[in-house]
């Protein structure tokens, strides 16, 4: 029976074995997608894509971009959701990569106290499902916040009650480009200073000091031309109305609720994974690096997490997939993200269940392929250069 | 599912079910879609009977339309609907199976054959009509959108409510009417949106709004739920036209047809002074229009596919039109709501059932 092929022979036949399973995908999806059409058309349920065009009619309560319930479309709707995605998964990848870092570290503390406490929140947060969090978190904000009448005035014109967080939003006057042009060459400064020390450092082992003429160049030389050019800025403070506040940038109680619940829950996940790395790190490393005299937060900083990072990354990338689909859980709390306005509202107006979800499926696939990829880009500059 | 697990805790379980149910109902509409979906003419009366129960999609939160009691037998003005028609199809109200759906679900787990019937407080609209592949028989229920506010806010009109924060379901015509209201009267608003009208009515209650919206027969039911209802006021504007109408899937006159008349006949019913407790004896009435409604003449039930003692069925069984509206959101139940648009034409109201002839 076994007969020897060819090379060549067993190449061709592998080919054209995967070109025939690529053509019976493509014909079975082909078919499946006229199906659909057809029955659609037979049920008498609207398809195609021409709702994104239409007047969305509804409300939203965070708008990122200009919209209105009158003028805008069920496409500038989806944009706004999507928008309010990538705002509240952003700033939750940041807080929770912080956050983890910190407690999985400090659970390899020596110091007892601290790495039971960091054992404690890991075990805690993590066996306890997202979803409870999100209302624990949501109920919490809201329950312990003030109301309307109540509201806390903060330094600096800021409001806080039970309707969010009311912060002064600064307003530029045209002058203020030229403190932004300062700024930048103060920047610019600064980093010519730091080639020049870190030169001289490595040819002399001469130190420059280098802290404070950046603080003078970064923060001295735009204040000082702000000064000349006359304050061009002025500040929107927030002032209570009779419901509501208005002026100023509000940050609602369900942001605040989602972000917080998914930046507490991930960073549990990712401080086991960095512990993990770090652990993977050999302990004759540590020993080499102590015995030539670094001290133990550089020894961390030079020697362990560099080596760490490589075997950190790729589950760091599988945490912040996560994250990112975690925020569809948004719906339950009222935080209008993606599922909640474009697979929630403008779903059931249009009644396009198809259309729709299969748009919102892709959107999450886009968004997460991205992660990876950028990730991957990452964890190449971590690998080891093979010389 | 079950919905009366008890505890705030088992909510967020509830929900998360929800959640993932409707990602089912959207996979199986995508997959009856995709294999061929079941014909939509004159089949659903045989599937229900081969079956041996109706599949009713209600509401499951509402008291007074649609909800499960302490020992999960469901109430309410719209599940005695759906037991009407059992009523008539199998001389039982009991062989219902009734589905929880939110208002983003619903339509969905209609058009997907999950349910043969929607009675979930559905208002009858011409998108929804035209567009989603559905059939709207019958108005059960004429009802408007109002407010509720707390009282100590002291707001008396609906037109006070300037740059107030409202609390409201998501997927409804409640979301649409409450933009276009402030957006007419020249008035700022900030819309709060939930799935569920549970977790809607709860922000509201927490102080997350200043207003809570909805049909203005749901606030009454809803201003049971809350813990001091008389904390509460429903402002006296109706800003919007709410008929309320079951639902069925476009295409199967057989079915629309039974579904629409079993609405006329309960009315039809209340006209004629037949009730649960006199309909035996009405039997033997000798009134033409009491004798063809009770299939005492005519063969008009076997017109329909049903027997043609399909309406003496549902009086016996569930009741007249005003005895179900007394007995789950009228004076019978603690909801008080007034017939108003709901009388009999006779009596001032919207609701005529057309002669049986």
């Amino acid at each position: 029976m076994q007969q020897v092929l060819p090379r060549r022979r067993r190449r061709f036949g592998s080919i054209a074995i995967q070109i025939a399973i690529v053509v019976v995908i493509g014909v079975v999806a082909d078919g499946a997608i006229y199906d659909a059409v057809q029955n659609l058309a037979k049920a008498h349920i609207a398809s195609g894509f021409g709702f994104w065009n239409n007047t969305a009619g509804f409300d939203i309560s965070q708008t990122l971009i200009a919209y209105s319930a009158s003028a805008s479309t069920f496409g500038r709707a989806f944009w706004v959701g999507l928008l309010n995605t990538l705002l509240v998964a952003a700033i939750a990848i940041v807080l929770a990569t912080i956050l983890g870092f910190v407690i999985g570290i400090a659970r390899l503390s020596r110091n007892w106290l601290v790495a039971s406490l960091a054992g404690f929140y890991v075990e805690l947060i993590r066996n306890v499902p997202l979803l409870l969090q999100l209302y624990f978190w949501y109920n919490a904000v809201l329950k312990s916040l003030p109301e309307l009448r109540g509201s806390v005035a903060l330094p600096g014109g800021g409001i806080l009650n039970n309707r969010g967080l009311f912060l002064a939003r600064p307003e530029f006057a045209p002058q203020f480009s030229i403190v932004l042009i300062a700024l930048a060459i103060g920047v610019a400064a600064a980093t010519a200073l730091h080639v020049f020390a870190n030169h001289r450092h490595d040819r002399t082992g001469e130190e420059v000091p280098v802290l404070w003429p950046t603080l003078g160049l970064v923060v001295g030389v735009p204040l000082v031309v702000f000064a000349l050019a006359g304050f061009p800025l002025a500040f929107s403070v927030p002032h209570l109305g009779r419901f509501n506040v208005s002026g100023g940038v509000e940050i609602l109680p369900e942001f605040a609720a989602l972000l917080l619940a998914l930046s507490v829950y991930t960073a549990a996940f990712i401080a086991e994974v960095v512990r993990a790395g770090v652990l993977s790190v050999s302990g004759g490393q540590i020993e080499a690096a102590h015995a030539l005299g670094l001290r133990p937060g550089l020894t961390l900083r030079l020697i362990v997490l560099p080596q760490a990072m490589r075997v950190i990354v790729p589950p760091l990338t599988s945490q912040y997939l996560n994250l990112i689909k975690n925020s569809s859980l948004a719906v339950a709390i009222g935080y209008p993200d993606l599922v909640q306005v474009f697979a929630g509202s403008v779903l059931n107006i249009t009644g396009q269940a198809v259309e729709v979800i299969a748009i919102t499926m892709a959107v999450y696939l886009f968004i997460s392929l991205s992660v990876s990829f950028l990730m991957n880009l990452y964890a190449r500059t971590t690998a080891i250069a093979e010389r | 599912m079950n919905v009366s697990v008890n505890g705030a805790w088992a909510r967020p379980y509830i929900l998360k079910g929800l959640l993932m149910k409707r990602l089912a109902t959207a996979l199986a509409l995508a997959m009856a879609l995709a294999s061929g979906m079941q014909a939509a003419s004159a089949e659903t009366l045989a599937a229900i009977k081969d079956r041996g129960e109706l599949i009713c999609g209600g509401n499951g939160t509402l008291a007074g339309f649609g909800l499960p009691d302490p020992q999960g037998n469901w109430t309410g003005f719209d599940v005695d609907f759906c037991r009407a028609i059992a009523a008539a199809i199998f001389n039982d109200p009991t062989k219902v199976k009734f589905v929880p759906l939110t208002a983003k679900d619903r339509f969905t787990a209609l058009q997907s054959g999950e349910i043969d019937v929607l009675a979930r407080n559905t208002t009858w609209t011409l998108s929804r009509d035209t567009s989603l592949g559905l059939d709207f028989p019958a108005i059960t229920f004429y009802d408007g959108q109002g407010f509720m506010v707390r009282r100590a806010v002291k707001v008396s009109s609906a037109l006070e409510l300037n740059d107030a924060s409202v609390c409201v379901q998501q997927g409804t015509t409640s979301e649409l009417n409450l933009a276009d209201y402030f957006r007419s009267n020249h008035m700022g608003l900030k819309t709060v949106t939930f799935a569920t009208g549970e977790e809607a009515l709860k922000a509201y209650e927490s102080g997350r709004c200043d207003a809570y919206t909805t049909d203005s027969s749901g606030l009454y039911g809803e201003r049971q739920k809350v813990a001091e209802p008389s904390a509460h006021i429903v402002l006296p504007e109706i800003i919007s036209k709410e008929p309320l109408s079951p639902a069925v899937r476009h295409g199967d006159n057989q079915w629309t047809d039974i579904v629409r008349w079993t609405h006329y006949v309960m009315l039809d019913a209340e006209e004629l002074g037949v009730n649960k407790a006199n309909v035996d004896d009405k039997l033997k009435s000798d009134d033409p229009e009491t004798r063809r409604l009770l299939g005492a003449e005519g063969q008009y039930g076997e017109a329909l596919g049903l027997t043609n003692d399909w309406a003496y069925r549902i009086i016996k069984h569930v009741g007249n039109y005003g005895e179900v509206f007394e007995r789950n959101v009228g004076q019978g139940s603690p909801l008080k709501i007034v017939r108003g648009l709901n009388a009999l034409w006779i009596k001032g109201g919207l609701q005529y059932g057309p002669p049986i002839r």
